[in-house]
């Protein structure tokens, strides 16, 4: 298991494109909207925490396919089959290693990008946390709809419409930690909703993801 | 005699031909009845006026629209337990019928809340879940529009479906925490102490049972246009080979 995170990881930052690419468009998201709503700073530091979650969101969905897609190209992923690890850890390791080349660097970007929004200060904590805890959900979320959509040829289009509708949970309580933070608000309640999420998410889907494999793989 | 004998195709056929036009006919005698009764023979509401009519159509449309989901969750399961085609077909054909159901139900909440509301739309959490709902039926459609060998279509559409219930029912509760809501309770229930009144209880049955035959008579059909769509192809992948 170990071996194959530390493949994954390595094949995501040596082999290029995908590992900067998620930050990147995370940035370009962020500095967009200024653009698109007027640089108010009341306005901006409003509507941080939704715009900071949304677009971390659409940077995580990005990269989905590059889970699942390249090793189903060249093979790999058959071979991973046939080896003694069962499946379900390797889509829980490929959730993993997602995470740690995209929802971790998001994370540790999205305050800096709070400030350019205006976040307000008590707002930081609550964001670096809420994404902590809810990032490994939509990895695990992406790799079982990668896990769907890996036999469809340019499945990319249909793989968000598929995931999409699965974030809104994970969405609606993150966003709702950094709000509730921002405003002084108390933020345990959306903050263990959040964590169940997670939890529940990486109990459950590796399952359904290994059965979407081995149809995919027959 | 099981259920299980409907899982062969031909006796599913042989079956359902003399059914279906009495289920259809059964539907239109519901759905004319009701409606007719509902929107000429019942009086006004003394706050929402005439508006009120459009319960007819609203309520067993948004009944239908979670129940059809219900119906493809259960043939999904039997697919992939014992792996009767017939029922990875009903549940096929179940999608579009709930897409339909899904938007009458958002369009005349639409259009009774105009009036009644002063908007068309409001992020209620009732509404947003419909609308999250209506976005899973459409990626299920997808899904199975994707993929082109059947069997592995049906294996990754059930999955979905299976999954997609978990997240439906997660996101409903979701949108309860994330706002307060507009749109009203239920005012349809089992025990008769908080239903509506008489007067518009006895329609309102009547179009919800029209509004359930007419979904098990379009399933059965669009069934029976799958099974035959599924035979045409073996016809034919076996003159090619001849």
């Amino acid at each position: 298991m170990i071996a194959l995170l530390t493949r994954d990881l390595r094949l995501a930052v040596r082999a290029g494109g995908g590992f900067g690419l998620g930050l990147a468009f995370f940035l370009i998201v962020v500095v967009l909207v200024p653009f698109g709503v007027g640089p108010q700073t009341e306005l901006l530091s409003r509507i941080a925490p939704g715009i900071l979650w949304v677009a971390a969101l659409l940077a995580a969905l990005l990269s989905l396919d590059r889970i699942l897609a390249l090793d189903y190209e060249d093979g790999s992923l058959a071979l991973l089959a046939t080896s003694p690890l069962p499946l379900e850890a390797t889509g829980l390791v490929k959730a993993v290693a997602h995470w740690l080349t995209t929802g971790l660097p998001l994370t540790m970007a999205a305050p800096v990008l709070g400030f350019l929004l205006h976040l307000k200060p008590e707002g930081y904590l609550p964001l670096l946390g809420s994404l902590a805890l809810g990032t490994p959900a939509l990895s695990m979320i992406g790799t079982f709809g990668a896990a769907l959509t890996v036999g469809v040829r340019r499945g990319g289009l249909l793989l968000s419409l598929l995931v999409l509708p699965l974030y809104v949970p994970t969405l609606i309580f993150g966003a709702e930690v950094v709000r509730r933070g921002a405003e002084g608000l108390a933020t345990t309640t959306p903050l263990i909703m959040l964590a169940g999420i997670t939890l529940g998410c990486f109990a459950l889907l590796p399952f359904a993801s290994a059965a979407a494999l081995r149809v995919n793989l027959k | 005699m099981s259920i299980w004998e409907y899982a062969n195709p031909k006796k599913f056929m042989s079956t359902t031909a003399p059914v279906l036009p009495w289920v259809f006919g059964l539907a239109g005698l519901c759905l004319a009845v009701g409606l007719v009764w509902g929107f000429f023979f019942t009086p006004d509401d003394y706050r929402q006026g005439s508006t009120v009519k459009i319960i007819y159509l609203h309520v067993p449309s948004a009944l239908m629209a979670i129940n059809a989901w219900l119906m493809m969750l259960v043939a999904s399961l039997i697919w992939l337990v014992r792996r009767h085609h017939v029922s990875a077909l009903a549940a096929r054909a179940a999608a579009p019928v709930g897409i339909a159901m899904t938007l009458i139900a958002l369009a005349t909440g639409a259009i009774w809340g105009q009036p009644m509301w002063g908007t068309w739309w409001a992020w209620d959490p009732r509404l947003t879940s419909f609308l999250i709902l209506f976005l899973f039926y459409l990626g299920y459609v997808a899904l199975w529009a994707a993929i082109e060998d059947p069997d592995t279509a049906a294996d990754l559409t059930s999955v979905l479906c299976i999954v997609g219930s978990v997240f439906a029912l997660l996101s409903r509760y979701a949108v309860n925490f994330w706002n307060q809501g507009l749109h009203q309770g239920a005012s349809l229930s089992l025990d008769k102490e908080e239903n509506v009144s008489d007067v518009f209880y006895q329609p309102l049955l009547l179009s919800m049972a029209g509004f359930i035959l007419l979904f098990i008579a379009l399933v059965i059909l669009r069934t029976r246009t799958e099974i035959r769509v599924r035979r045409i192809k073996a016809l034919l992948t076996r003159a090619r080979r001849a």
